[in-house]
């Protein structure tokens, strides 16, 4: 009975339906997520699917055992999860995403490793299956190894960039060296020196070196579109690991991400105008390129908040432009008290956001969103470009590259090209900013040099809370 | 798996998750992203079949691994994303300009 119960009931019409119930709903929760109307019903959606899915596989008569074992993965991990993800500011949001991938990543190659370790002890799926196995085994731990660099990149642990003459080709060899391990692996090599179990370790030691040796020369600037590679990356392991254990929803949901990841990668990578070779490979983006070739003559002119108050309350247009800077002082909360105040006075006031501005795309959306800013006062590049020309003032908050002028008009500029934010047509444009230096791209910006750009200079949160202080007392 | 039906199903997958990103907002790319995040990890559910077939002290312990690492996946992806996406609202008097579709 338990058997037939088991094997009929569960496994034949329980299970599948329950996966095919949870990968729809999962990729109408990937759809809703993609309007702000229905985002939060989106994710809600899709977490009931996952929970659905989650719980069945408890019956999949294929799982024979190691329950406890099971229990207390998940429920360890779990927990560390969920604490560590609703304690971390939304500023620090995107390395989370970069670490939560990274052990997507890393519990499809292991799934990878257990069933290359069964194929090679005698449970034969065939040389197809195991490919496939390999494939993810392979893209799942660069996904793990990277990702890891990338948080720890973001976190601050890793400021310095790794690079040498030659790295490619030596990462070339590397990425060569693990294939052929993987191959051996997947064909089940069988010689007296070396057994299936060294060769499997070197394979997968090799590939956790491929991931690190090819983030590190990756500078911090170019991280979210690396992150944004390493999510559908792992998609794409979860998909193949699907395949192998025989899981069309864990193929489709992994598919569709390793899609959506890839489209996502390149729109970023678009938005800076460079192809995603060019990120990967160049090591842009490490502030040690694109010299100080010509600062633009003038110097900068200095400005203190009352002024700048001044200079916005008697304003009928504000731009507010934030970037990393904003991120970084946790500015965003007086940004939107500053925002009120401005607007009490009859002052309209419009974000514009840079789709690159910050550590991922879309970070400064939900640092404002966080902030109470709604998403209506909220405006693409394309859709407010034009309107700077209009604007009085436009309040630049720790931004740099994103509205450098040189990526317009400058070709020996090695941000020429990119799109970027027109600030420098408003009529006054001020500019909060920390120092003197070059942003993370290490480009000098004649913006804060142009005759009607004022700098004030201080930590944006500070600043901010100045301007606020200034405005209500006009 | 028959392979062609596989292929087959990876096709339609892919095309489905390009559709569904293809005129997303930029407002919305972290969260999309935090949200597909979420969404491999289904990895889980491949991890706990693997360690519920493993046999062995290795390969339990990295069925173990593969449990652990996929249950921080699909937890920490979903309530990040959560986070995220109920900061989202809409300000209380309807302006005249930007789409509602923003």
């Amino acid at each position: 009975m338990s058997d037939w119960l088991s094997s009929v009931w569960f496994g034949s019409l329980l299970i599948p339906t329950a996966y095919f119930v949870a990968a729809l709903v999962l990729i109408l929760g990937l759809r809703a997520m993609s309007s702000p109307v229905t985002a939060r019903k989106g994710i809600v959606l899709a977490g009931l699917a996952m929970g659905l899915a989650i719980l069945v596989t408890f019956l999949h008569p294929q799982v024979g055992g190691n329950y406890l074992l099971m229990i207390v993965a998940i429920l360890t991990s779990g927990i560390l999860a969920w604490v560590s993800a609703k304690r971390v500011a939304m500023t620090d949001m995107p390395q989370m995403i970069a670490l939560y991938n990274g052990m997507g990543g890393g519990s499809a190659a292991a799934i990878a490793a257990v069933e290359l370790l069964r194929a090679a002890h005698g449970h034969d799926v065939g040389l197809l299956t195991n490919s496939i196995a390999g494939v993810g085994a392979l893209i799942g731990t660069i996904a793990f190894s990277g990702s890891l660099i990338a948080f720890a990149k973001l976190q601050g642990w890793m400021r310095k960039v790794w690079r040498f003459p030659g790295q490619q080709y030596l990462n070339l060899l590397l990425f060569a060296l693990t294939v052929i391990c993987g191959v051996l692996v997947v064909i089940g090599y069988q010689h007296d020196a070396i057994s299936l179990n060294m060769l499997l370790l070197a394979f997968f030691v090799l590939a956790l070196i491929v991931g690190f040796a090819m983030t590190v020369p990756i500078g911090g600037a170019d991280m979210p579109v690396v992150i944004s590679l390493y999510n559908a990356l792992t998609g794409l392991a979860v998909g193949f690991e699907g395949y192998v254990l025989d899981i069309p929803a864990m193929m489709i949901a992994g598919v569709v991400v390793g899609a959506a990841g890839t489209l996502l990668t390149q729109l970023m990578a678009k938005a800076m105008n460079r192809p995603l070779t060019n990120v990967l490979f160049s090591g842009f983006g490490t502030g040690d390129d694109g010299g100080p070739a010509d600062a633009g003559g003038g110097s900068m002119q200095a400005i203190e908040a009352v002024d700048g108050a001044i200079l916005m309350a008697y304003a009928e247009n504000v731009i507010i432009v934030p970037g990393y800077g904003m991120a970084v002082a946790q500015a965003q909360h007086r940004i939107w008290e500053l925002t009120q105040v401005l607007q009490k006075r009859g002052v309209r006031v419009r974000f514009a956001i840079h789709p690159v501005a910050g550590r991922m795309p879309g970070h400064m959306n939900v640092l404002l969103a966080e902030a109470g800013v709604p998403y209506d006062l909220i405006e693409d590049l394309e859709d407010i470009n034009e309107q700077f020309s209009q604007a009085d003032v436009a309040l630049v908050i720790g931004a740099n590259d994103v509205v450098n002028p040189a990526a317009r008009d400058d070709s020996s500029s090695p941000i020429y090209g990119m799109p970027i934010l027109n600030v420098d047509h408003a009529s006054n444009v001020v500019i909060i900013k920390r120092g003197r230096g070059t942003g993370f791209a290490g480009i000098e910006n004649r913006l804060f040099t142009g005759d009607n750009s004022r700098m004030l200079f201080g930590d944006a949160q500070k600043m901010a809370q100045e301007l606020v202080a200034g405005v209500k007392t006009l | 798996m028959e392979g062609f039906l596989a292929l087959y199903i990876l096709m339609l997958a892919a095309v489905a998750g390009y559709e569904v990103i293809a005129k997303v907002p930029a407002v919305l790319h972290t969260p999309l992203m935090s949200g597909s995040n979420f969404i491999h990890g289904i990895v889980l559910v491949g991890a706990m079949v693997a360690l519920g077939e493993a046999h062995g002290t290795l390969e339990q312990t990295i069925g173990f691994i593969a449990v652990f690492l996929g249950a921080g996946n699909v937890i920490g992806g979903y309530v990040v994303t959560e986070r995220m996406l109920q900061m989202f609202k809409r300000s209380d008097q309807p302006k005249t300009d930007t789409g509602a579709d923003l």
